[in-house]
């Protein structure tokens, strides 16, 4: 049989799903273990049970100093960044998009400017929120919408044209303004498309949050990596970089299954 | 006056003549078949029809109005697909037909309700109640298309476009659809045009049938001329509209 037609069974599927991780556990313990052999005080690759005691003081233990514990406080504030620069972003492309996608006048004047807006880097435009807005929530909130609107604009405005013809002009033909159309028959078929481009943008939207929290700031998951950088504190280090990777995680599967539950008609393309 | 008028119409683009010369006169209730080779106009008479198009010259009128400028409420339509909105459930799309013509395209309260049981009462005259909550992709073609002319005819419109509906259908379904129209036209008289491929179709349905040609030909510039109505059908009583005159003629005189 050809290769691209054997297919593995169910509990051998679960097993490969689980075999790279199992192999990166593997390799990095034992990697680990041989460093600690040679240099009992070795930082580089902590072994996975004091990573593990570490996340676990982590989670529970409050600093002493504050009688907080830092890291959730850092999750908050790193999450409230995250989620307001990437709901304003989405906010915002929807209407741009719907605008841009129904209103040749609108698309005249727009869609040239957003593509090339989308094409600066965000990263070099920092240093300008910086001293604009100052090094609060403002500038690292701005920094997110800039750099995954744009994209999610265009993206959106396409989407608004490829609406078949004929749906248009049937909407037009029972009476619709272009209000009504935008409202009842444009918006509802792109909100879907919203919700996986916020899916797709929020990858982009943690690397323009750490990025912004490492340069300034005095709170935040980003902030307190490369804070902690500086003692070669690679089980903390772990620990975040984990946990930012299980929220992510439990971000994009909130997202699906909200896109599941309220778009039934379009579950075929999700 | 006719109901519907087409006088002395050319359409062009980007100066390549697609309709010349096309005049037409539609009374009230006429059922219009269009047949015509492929890129001979018919869909482009059809769009100016909707007016989704605007002729380069000349004016269509229905109904004594002036040429209008954009599709509106006079004007149904049924396209060969993407006809009904795929997020709203049949229900819905039949409603729709009414709560589209509001400021904001919502209804609520009585007139939703009243508009729900007329809906409900348009989906059992059209064979769909049983599917009232699904949503049109769970539908088959044919049934699609039979919610697409449900909703064109909710609207209310002074004519019925369709722009080969049944093309996508398989035979069967085609000829059960064409027993749902004639039924439906038997019931509520309305004037419709229907572009079509198939001239079966259209002398089987249609009271007139208009075909489009090209009456001048270049042969070393195909473009260079548009095509117009070059034969204009009776399709009455079988496509043999002098029939019933030589039965009557045959019957013997009493003085």
């Amino acid at each position: 049989m050809r290769l691209i037609n054997s297919k593995p069974s169910r509990p051998v599927a679960l097993l490969l799903a689980a075999l790279p991780f199992v192999v990166v556990c593997v390799i990095y313990s034992i990697s680990s273990e041989l460093r600690l052999a040679v240099n009992p005080q070795d930082r580089l690759l902590p072994a996975p049970a004091t990573i593990w005691d570490t996340a676990f003081r982590l989670f529970t233990e409050p600093e002493r100093r504050s009688g907080q514990i830092l890291l959730w406080r850092d999750t908050g504030a790193s999450l409230f960044r995250l989620l307001s620069g990437v709901a304003i972003a989405a906010a915002l492309s929807l209407v741009l998009g719907v605008l841009i996608g129904l209103l040749p006048y609108m698309r005249r004047t727009l869609s040239d400017f957003v593509a090339v807006l989308s094409m600066v880097p965000p990263l070099a435009l920092l240093p300008i929120l910086f001293i604009m807005f100052g090094l609060g929530e403002l500038s690292k909130i701005v920094l997110i919408v800039i750099g995954t609107a744009p994209v999610m604009t265009r993206d959106m405005a396409q989407r608004v044209i490829e609406i078949p013809r004929e749906q248009i002009i049937k909407a037009q033909t029972l009476g619709a303004s272009s209000l009504v159309i935008a409202l009842r028959v444009v918006l509802p078929q792109i909100l879907p498309r919203l919700i996986s481009n916020v899916r797709l943008s929020l990858g982009t939207a943690w690397l323009f949050l750490i990025a912004a929290e490492a340069v300034a700031s005095e709170l935040g998951l980003g902030y307190r990596i490369f804070l902690v950088r500086r003692f070669l504190a690679m089980d903390i280090i772990l620990t975040y970089v984990i946990w930012i990777t299980l929220l992510a995680f439990l971000l994009d599967w909130m997202l699906r299954a909200l896109s599941r539950r309220a778009f039934r008609w379009a579950e075929a393309s999700l | 006056m006719s109901f519907v008028s087409v006088r002395d119409v050319w359409q062009s683009y980007d100066g390549r003549p697609i309709l010349e010369r096309v005049n037409l006169d539609v009374a009230e209730g006429e059922f219009i078949s269009i047949a015509g080779a492929s890129g001979c106009g018919k869909s482009t008479f059809l769009r100016l029809l909707l007016a989704e198009e605007q002729p380069t010259r000349g004016v269509v009128s229905v109904a004594g109005g002036e040429g209008a400028r954009e599709p509106d409420r006079e004007r149904g339509v049924v396209f060969q697909r993407y006809s009904v909105f795929p997020h709203l459930s049949v229900r819905d799309n039949i409603i729709a037909a009414e709560a589209f013509g509001t400021t904001l395209g919502w209804l609520w309260g009585a007139p939703l309700r009243a508009a729900r049981a007329r809906a409900d009462d348009t989906l059992s005259r059209i064979g769909l109640d049983h599917v009232a909550d699904h949503y049109p992709t769970a539908l088959s073609g044919g049934m699609q298309q039979r919610l697409a002319i449900g909703q064109a005819l909710t609207a209310r419109p002074r004519i019925l476009l369709l722009d080969e509906p049944f093309g996508a259908l398989d035979p069967g379904t085609r000829v059960q659809m064409h027993d749902f129209l004639t039924e439906l036209r038997a019931k509520t008289p309305m004037t419709i045009f229907m572009v079509t491929h198939d001239l079966a179709e259209g002398f089987k349905l249609g009271d007139r049938v208009l075909v489009f040609d090209k009456p001048r030909w270049d042969p070393h510039d195909p473009g260079a001329y548009g095509a117009t109505i070059t034969y204009d059908f009776d399709a009455r009583n079988g496509g043999i509209p002098y029939h019933h005159l030589m039965e009557k003629t045959d019957e013997p005189i009493h003085a």
